[in-house]
């Protein structure tokens, strides 16, 4: 059998490619639901947003509370820690942002416990900052929760919340 | 190699099943009378050890799993349940546990083994390649066996090494969601990682088949480097070098069972007997012993992509080795200096398991920084340059000549025609 190579593409080329066009385009979509299962699921998804009470948190106090499976530091400040985190000048910031934009009252420091490294849980105040230190890498955050040295490279993040009264908030 | 198709068996049965589906042949062919080169040392016995083990790891892996359950709730119960209730499961589990240690001792001994008589060389690449992917599988599929007990350790190596895949620029947050099934490593997480931990060991037999394959093609590399040239340079794999596996195995697996039967958790973390707890991370998260001088690479770097990056080029750049290497001489028995480069290359990858194990503070940073910069060094810069200015011993003419020399006790110059006298002094 011979072949000829410089002849025009036949009728039976444009068959052989339009079949295995369609195949992979079949084949895309049925690998689909087998990479989909894997996101998360619709119980994990409704988890709801929960309700806490910050009546009983004292200054200088912090509470951990646990939404969509993470931990949520909750920190009534002390003013020397506010006055600390409002001090310091962006140009300091690996991850520029400024307190206010952190926070809705002063007081009240609510973020995510989820080192941004490799999500370690950091520890409270301490560390160079009197913030949060997380030993499994060595990132100090400062007493607004910024990243100001090692190897994290973003601030503890904040999640979405909102005072529902003056002394209690909805995260989610 | 292409053996003798034609031999004719005795037995009518099997001549019978042979000449349907060939399997006694290939047998004969590839593990009895293949042809293997006559001075292989006892670093030429690892691979039949790593093999073992492998099997080692399915059956013992496949009891466990009749008795665990793959549950946030309930793992860590189930395998101490395992310990405690189950027949044998004390001997199963730490068999398992320290099985998983020993096939990376002898898969890493293995590599060294190959790194110092280059046998990463033409024609031998593929081969090379093939057993770089058995480790990167092995590697995660350790990683999934790690967290199955639901300890400590567990919950929080799966932590960090998830969040590797975060450092990604735009599809990092996504794909570790992916990878958890949740919004932090819980119980889909888990279940997924037992699923997975089950199937990849089948993937590994399946490479290390055609990681057999490749070896079977061009035959086995020799301490000297030097390609088999005749029948003269090779002696029959049985019972040859059967024997001498068998030995082998016999010696490692002695040092294997001291662990198992007297310090089985010598090689473990005390913090994975504390169940996992989401809220309280461990002082000093360590990986196990194997990953140590890869975690050591990761912490060196300041910065966090940059970290993750270099982890994985440093397993990587073994793909590239072959063609990084540009010296034509294959033994470092016979390079001077490709020597000496080695031994210090085998140094810094002790130096890097050290420092993975220690504090990320202080002196130990700038060491591991030294040190990954050495590792990278070595493959990047110091093979390539090697390969151009370095003078190589003398080679022999073969296998068989610089058997003879050795056992003439040495002294006689590369290249001189090898004396068939004095056959006294032959043991």
């Amino acid at each position: 059998m011979t072949i000829t190579e410089d002849n025009e593409p036949s009728r039976r080329d444009f068959l052989y490619i339009a079949t295995g066009a369609v195949g992979a385009v079949g084949a895309a979509f049925a690998v689909w639901p087998l990479v989909h299962q894997m996101n998360p699921d619709a119980s994990v998804q409704a988890l709801a947003s929960i309700e806490v009470n910050l009546d009983a948190i004292v200054e200088g106090q912090s509470i951990t509370v646990m939404w969509r499976g993470k931990p949520v530091f909750i920190r009534h400040r002390t003013a020397d820690e506010i006055s600390d985190a409002e001090g310091v000048p962006l140009t300091d910031l690996p991850d520029p942002e400024t307190d206010a934009d952190r926070v809705q009252k002063p007081q009240w420091l609510v973020m995510e416990g989820i080192c941004t490294h490799l999500g370690c849980v950091p520890l409270g105040q301490s560390g160079d900052y009197n913030g949060w230190f997380c030993p499994c890498h060595g990132s100090h955050y400062d007493t607004s929760g910024r990243i100001r040295k090692g190897p994290a490279p973003l601030n503890l993040p904040v999640p979405e919340y909102q005072f529902l009264t003056d002394t209690s908030i909805q995260i989610g | 190699m292409a053996g003798q198709s034609s031999y004719t068996y005795k037995n009518p049965v099997i001549r019978w099943f042979d000449s349907r589906l060939p399997m006694v042949s290939l047998v004969r062919e590839q593990l009895v009378d293949f042809p293997t080169p006559k001075n292989l040392n006892y670093f030429w016995t690892l691979g039949g050890i790593a093999a073992i083990f492998l099997v080692l790891q399915i059956v013992t892996g496949i009891v466990l799993a009749m008795h665990y359950t793959p549950h946030v709730d309930h793992a860590f119960e189930s395998v101490e349940k395992i310990m405690r209730d189950v027949n044998y499961g004390w001997l199963l589990r730490y068999l398992h546990q320290n099985g998983a240690s020993f096939f990376f001792i002898a898969v890493f001994i293995h590599m060294f083994r190959g790194l110092y008589y280059g046998s990463y060389k033409a024609p031998r690449e593929v081969l090379w390649m093939l057993g770089v992917v058995i480790l990167l599988l092995m590697m995660a599929t350790a990683f999934m066996g790690y967290v199955l007990p639901w300890g400590q350790m567990s919950f929080w190596g799966a932590t960090v090494i998830t969040n590797l895949f975060s450092a990604l620029p735009f599809v990092g947050p996504t794909i570790v969601e992916w990878l958890w099934g949740g919004f932090s490593v819980d119980n889909p997480t888990l279940n997924r990682f037992f699923a997975l931990h089950y199937l990849l060991p089948f993937v590994i037999l399946g490479v290390v088949v055609l990681h057999i394959w490749a070896l079977h093609v061009p035959g086995n590399n020799n301490p000297t480097g030097v390609e088999v040239k005749s029948s003269k340079d090779t002696v029959p794999f049985h019972p040859y070098y059967t024997v001498k596996d068998l030995f082998a195995i016999v010696v490692f697996m002695a040092v294997y069972f001291a662990f198992v039967f007297y310090m089985p958790n010598a090689l473990g973390h005390p913090d994975n007997y504390i169940p996992a707890d989401p809220l309280v991370t461990p002082a000093h998260i360590v990986p196990e012993w194997y990953f140590l001088p890869f975690y050591a690479i990761l912490r060196a770097v300041p910065d966090k992509l940059g970290g993750v990056l270099l982890m994985f080029a440093s397993i990587f750049v073994l793909f590239l080795l072959p063609w990084l290497d540009t010296s034509k001489v294959k033994s470092a028995k016979y390079r001077p200096l490709a020597k000496q480069f080695f031994w210090i290359f085998f140094l810094v990858c002790l130096g890097l398991g050290y420092l993975g194990a220690a504090p990320a503070e202080g002196g130990y940073v700038i060491a591991a920084r030294i040190l990954t910069f050495w590792y990278f060094a070595h493959f990047l810069i110091i093979l390539p340059v090697l390969g151009l200015i370095e003078k190589p011993r003398p080679l022999p003419a073969s296998i068989s000549e610089s058997v003879l020399k050795v056992t003439q006790g040495g002294g006689v110059p590369a290249g001189m025609p090898a004396p068939a006298e004095s056959p006294e002094k032959r043991g």
